[in-house]
């Protein structure tokens, strides 16, 4: 077997320490992971050649990986919690569910869908991801354990499944997991994924997700984050939509101390869509990073992003968010509004719109706004005698509502409302 | 009109040869190329500079040779070999002609050919006793050509209200004081690699000092122009507006039409003390490169205005034409309570131009407002970019930003890029950012064709109405001139 | 004026005139109404030449020349003016400004004198003020803000300046009140002279209480189905355009 090259001497000693004992620890692993050795190899390669990302990283400008590469994790023992509490939390659904905990699929606590083919035990490697550009992916491909492989056949309606990971490390023996999930949904195929990762104590969870959408296909993609707030996060998200197929995804973000959400979406066939909404939630000293990149690889493609941040404490919000439009991707519609909602004196957002257009035939838009609620409409309420706090939870709601509403899935919206509830109780001084 | 009529049109209207584009042939005194300690000393030495400034030149030069030409702007050129450059190019002095007549006829008809008018002509061409007072508006005018200002007018009416308008390198002769004060106390040495170079390097440029409570009695202005073959223009200018003082300042620029790449890498600064204000607006229209894009100027320019008294106010205006690639993001930096930056710009690119152009607003004082108008307009192969920053510091309570920022598409082989960095760590800030990109809307310009209008005419209708926010802005003789530049660097584009 | 032989044309490969046959001479001024989608506006892109509409057979002269071999702007000197359904907003042109330069580039394509901005001040606050227009409509940017109906009588008012040999008006009607109803009249009505002839499309018989037509034309399914005199408009008012349709097919 050859060696592994270093990481390239420009990050500094923290960044390269960490990426070493991730490569130490993958060359110690080599040979007993499953799955694709082949992918796994490449990954690694990519990984031990780029390390981990720097500050020097257009793509990680606002997010450092600082604190993540200064804590040391351990390999995740085998779990046995039963994880009554936290499974009590997911949403109040007869669905079928798939549940991993630290990374690894548990067959006691799912259970398994009819109308979806699902395969799990190894890593679910598919086509879509990018190693070589995302490290974080690398790393992922690399070190890799669990996922889940589902696939709906063609012109199948897959009906809503739950797909849950639950982390488990504690304050002295933090872990590391790196599950690889992928969705496959054949031509005219339907699926609702409830998506849902929570846990308890201090642990890395850095999740892959590739997900397939064929044509005419609709994935609906709901999401919850509620790590624990000792937890890191990492998730990243490629979606490929072919012809006339939709994407249509929602992700609330209220847990980690530090947690970072990428999506690539690829509108690849004529009049795909794509809808990349979000809410991040932060209070305390969290730092949460939501980025997107919207490809329009195709002409009469349509994408839309309405993402809000509300932030208290000392927490700090990113959004960045890329629409790229090919040089035949004619007649591409893309609207993005990002804002922001600063509650706290010491709060930060940093927000990073950006749009990179080729085509001259097409209608891009993005707009942002940052601020705290509006004094007007807090004081035309309190004059209506709806006391101080009442008015500021109405607004803080109604900001939200705007992303939430659209939500046509039942369970999974009333899943997502009841956390802001959750979130917001917790909020109140 | 068919979609491939429309593109000809287009084509023809873009393609229009540069204007601006002969040189002048006139005796130079020309430093070898190269750049060393012994090229500073020398620059230093031609303008017989004092001690303190060769020793800030010479610790620029250390900064910049440790540091690393930046690469996240979106432009791509080969490398630049900074050692094939002359540093310092200067036309030949001789004794100061007694009239017009005595004057070197080429350096007259550069003058005529860019239109400066004959009064100013004499007094740019120093022939003595030619005085700026007339019956002409009233627009003081300091000329750089190469590296060295040549002439500045109307600098008695201008002393009588205390206003210092001359070359910088007169002004550190004169008025070492306010030089040692000002210079760099914006952009430092070590600000960026082109800021650095520019401080090791610079040859002239201009100077202005308005002082407390006077509104300056007329337009400034500067006409740069980069004539000599293989020369990098590194000028400097330093503007102070002291308090409740007034300035409107104008440059414009252009370069003779050559093969190769020319480098021009300046640097401004403006101060504005409490309650003063500075407007200083741009026309550059360098040399953009053929429609190949075989030539044409590198402008790598740092500009910024500290708005460091309180309800100051800056506010940049600029029309980009020209040059290959622009690198250019003036900005703000709001220290002073109830500070106002501003930053209105026009962006235009054609053939296979690159311009990657913003601004930066830095709110630090309480009450700081600004606002960014950014009209970008792309066609044939060029990429137009804009980039911004707009950052609320922790104390700069109340704070509000505007942006407006759209691009125009026209021909499929181009690109309209967007990228704002929005960032606030301060509750009460309020900030908006709204970004659209489209190409001419059909509709549009069907209707101003029903009503009669050629296809061209209805393009430069239509992208001079998209433009409005930002030349409206302009001062008057200014904007008429932008308006027919922006035409002409259109023309052959429309789709 | 105009005389248009068995026209078909179609949008995005949908055929929508099915062959139209119509003759507007000098002098005369003729109404067009008919259905919603019936393909009205279409015939008036097509006379005026928007891309997009492709004309798939048939002619259109104009005072004997082909219109449809002619560019936009070319028809526009020419003298055909047309009042668009959905006036454009033009952001940041000055309607005063917008005005003149169409004016003075269908004078130079006349080979006729250009107006100076003296004179077309002039000549436009007459037209205003004949129109009962405020001046402030003229410094306002082209329709930009403006309501449906105001766009409608900025339609009008540019039709005045602009003086037209043949005006055809989409619905220009639709949104106006009363008075302003009778002030697009009054505006038809003062280019109506032995040289100058209108195609005025309405749903309403009430315009035609005040411009009255040469020749009503019931324009159904891409096809005039039936022509008549200034009656035929009352008639469509009581009974709809159902009998007639019916009655045609
Ligand atoms: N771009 C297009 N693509 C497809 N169909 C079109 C297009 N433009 C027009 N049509 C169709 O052509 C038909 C005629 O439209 P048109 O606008 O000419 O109708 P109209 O008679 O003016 O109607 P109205 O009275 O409502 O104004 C309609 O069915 C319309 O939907
Ligand atoms: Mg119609």
């Amino acid at each position: 077997m050859t060696a592994l090259p270093r990481p390239r001497a420009l990050q500094p000693a923290w960044s390269q320490d960490a990426a070493a004992a991730f490569v130490a620890r993958y060359e110690g692993l080599r040979g007993r992971l499953p799955g694709d050795a082949a992918a796994r190899e490449a990954g690694a390669a990519a990984f031990a050649a780029r390390g981990l990302p720097g500050v020097r990283d257009e793509a990680w400008h606002f997010t450092s990986l600082r604190a993540l590469a200064e804590t040391r994790f351990a390999e995740p023992l085998t779990p046995v919690a039963d994880c009554a509490a936290m499974l009590a939390r997911l949403p109040q659904t007869d669905a079928p569910r798939l549940v991993f905990v630290d990374g690894r699929f548990r067959d006691d606590l799912s259970v398994v869908p009819q109308s979806v083919s699902v395969r799990v035990g190894g890593p679910a490697y598919a086509t879509l991801a990018n190693p070589d550009r995302e490290a974080m992916v690398a790393l992922n491909t690399m070190l890799a354990g669990d996922g889940a492989a589902i696939d709906v056949a063609a012109g199948v309606d897959g009906g809503t499944l739950l797909l849950v990971s639950l982390g488990t490390g504690t304050a002295d023996r933090p872990v590391a997991f790196h599950p690889r999930h992928s969705v496959h949904l054949a031509d005219g195929a339907s699926l609702t994924l409830l998506d849902v990762v929570m846990g308890e104590g201090a642990y890395w969870h850095n999740a892959v997700l590739e997900l397939a959408i064929g044509e005419g296909a609709t994935l609906v993609h709901l999401r919850l984050q509620d790590e624990s707030h000792a937890a890191f996060h990492v998730s990243t998200v490629y979606a490929d939509v072919a012809a006339r197929g939709t994407y249509d995804s929602f992700a609330l973000t209220l847990g980690g101390k530090w947690a970072r959400m990428e999506v690539h979406a690829s509108l690849s066939g004529p009049k795909a869509v794509a809808h990349l909404n979000a809410a991040q939630l932060l209070g305390g000293s969290q730092h949460a990073d939501f980025t997107t990149v919207i490809t329009h690889a195709a002409p009469h493609c349509a994408s839309r992003q309405t993402v809000k941040n509300v932030l208290t404490g000392r927490s700090r919000g990113v959004f960045q968010g890329k629409i790229e439009v090919a040089r035949d991707a004619q007649k591409t519609d893309g609207y993005q509004m990002n804002q922001a909602l600063l509650l706290s004196p010491d709060a930060e957002i940093d927000s990073k719109p950006e749009l990179e257009i080729f085509a001259d035939d097409v209608k891009c838009s993005h707009g942002a706004t940052v601020g705290e609620l509006d004094g007007e409409q807090l004081f035309y309420l309190r004059s209506r005698g709806v006391p101080q706090a009442e008015a500021r939870s109405m607004l803080v709601r109604a900001f939200l509502a705007e992303a939430l509403d659209p939500i046509a899935h039942d369970a999974g919206r009333a899943m997502l409302e009841a956390a802001v509830s959750a979130w917001w109780e917790r909020q109140a001084p | 009109m068919s979609e491939s009529a429309t593109l000809e049109t287009l084509n023809a209207v873009t393609a229009t040869p540069y204007k601006w584009g002969f040189s002048t042939d006139i005796e130079m005194d020309m430093a070898p190329k190269g750049l060393t300690e012994d090229t500073i000393r020398l620059i230093s030495a031609r303008k017989e500079e004092p001690a303190w400034l060769l020793a800030w030149r010479l610790e620029a030069f250390a900064v910049w040779q440790k540091m690393e030409e930046p690469d996240w702007a979106r432009v791509k050129h080969p490398p630049i070999d900074y050692q094939d450059l002359h540093y310092y190019a200067a036309p030949k002095k001789k004794a100061g002609p007694k009239s017009l007549d005595e004057v070197d006829p080429e350096l007259l008809r550069t003058y005529e050919k860019l239109g400066i008018p004959l009064k100013e002509r004499a007094i740019l061409a120093g022939v003595e006793g030619a005085d700026g007072e007339g019956d002409r508006p009233q627009v003081a005018m300091d000329a750089v050509f190469d590296s060295v200002s040549v002439a500045t007018t109307f600098k008695a009416t201008l002393a009588k209200a205390g206003v210092i308008f001359c070359p910088i390198s007169e002004a550190v002769r004169e008025h070492p004081n306010l030089v040692q004060k000002y210079l760099g106390s914006v952009v430092p040495q070590s600000d960026n690699f082109f800021a650095a170079l520019n401080c090791a390097v610079f040859t002239d440029g201009s100077f202005v000092y308005i002082p407390p409570g006077v509104r300056c009695p007329m337009e400034l202005s500067t006409y740069f122009r980069i004539n000599a073959r293989n020369t990098g223009q590194f000028e400097r200018t330093l503007i102070i507006a002291d308090a409740g003082s007034y300035v409107s300042y104008l440059e414009g620029c252009t370069a003779p039409q050559r093969d190769e790449n020319q480098l021009h890498a300046a640097v401004v600064e403006l101060i504005a003390h409490d309650d003063a204000q500075i407007k200083y607006s741009t026309v550059q229209n360098w040399y953009p490169g053929d429609a190949e894009g075989r030539g044409g100027i590198y402008n790598f320019v740092t500009k910024r205005g500290d708005c460091r008294g309180a309800r100051s106010k800056i506010s940049w205006t600029q029309v980009e034409t020209g040059s290959a690639i622009t690198w250019k993001y003036p900005s703000c930096v709001l220290r002073g309570d109830d500070s106002v930056g501003e930053f209105y710009s026009v962006a235009v690119t054609t053939n296979y131009q690159q311009a990657d152009t913003g601004t930066k607003m830095i709110h630090i004082g309480r009450n700081t407002r600004s606002t960014i108008v950014s009209k970008g307009i792309s066609a044939g192969h060029s990429n137009n970019t804009y980039r911004g920053q707009v950052k609320v510091m922790p104390k700069a309570h109340g704070a509000r930003n505007h942006t407006q920022c759209d691009s125009l598409l026209i021909g499929s082989t181009c690109g309209a890029h967007t990228v704002p960095y929005i960032e606030s760590r301060n509750p009460t800030a309020k900030l908006e950012h709204e970004a659209t990109t489209s190409k001419i809307a059909e509709d549009q310009l069907f209707y101003c064709r029903q009503r009669g209008l050629s296809e061209e005419d209805a393009v430069g209708l239509i992208v001079n109405g998209f433009c409005k926010d930002v030349l409206k802005e302009l001062p008057m003789e200014f904007a008429v001139e932008a308006q027919k530049l922006l035409a002409v660097s259109l023309e052959g584009s429309v789709g | 004026m105009l005389k248009i032989e068995g026209l078909t044309a179609s949008v995005d490969g949908k055929a929508i005139l099915k062959g139209i046959d119509l003759v507007v001479p000098d002098g005369e001024v003729h109404a067009i109404m008919g259905p919603n989608g019936s393909g009205k506006s279409t015939l008036s892109y097509v006379l005026a030449g928007r891309d997009g509409y492709e004309v798939t057979g048939g002619s259109a002269a104009f005072d004997g020349a082909d219109l449809l071999a002619m560019e936009p702007e070319a028809r526009a000197a020419a003298g055909l003016f047309l009042a668009f359904q959905y006036p454009v907003e033009l952001p940041g042109v000055n309607n005063a400004n917008f005005l003149r330069t169409a004016l003075n580039a269908q004078r130079r394509a006349r080979g006729e004198a250009e107006l100076d901005a003296v004179q077309f001040l002039k000549l436009s606050r007459a037209e205003a003020k004949r129109l009962s227009m405020p001046d402030d409509m003229l410094k306002r940017n082209v329709n930009v803000g403006f309501s449906g109906g105001e766009k409608k009588r900025n339609e009008v008012l540019q039709m005045a300046i602009l003086r037209p040999k043949l005006a055809i008006l989409d619905e220009t009607d639709s949104g106006l009140d009363i008075d302003a109803l009778k002030i697009v009249a009054d505006g038809v009505n003062a280019l109506r002279g032995p040289a100058t002839s209108a195609l005025v499309i309405t749903h309403y018989q009430r315009l035609l209480d005040y411009i009255v037509p040469d020749r009503v034309h019931v324009l159904a399914g891409g096809r005039i189905i039936r022509s008549g005199g200034p009656e035929l408009a009352l008639e469509l008012e009581a009974s709809g355009y159902a009998s007639v349709v019916a009655e045609a097919a």
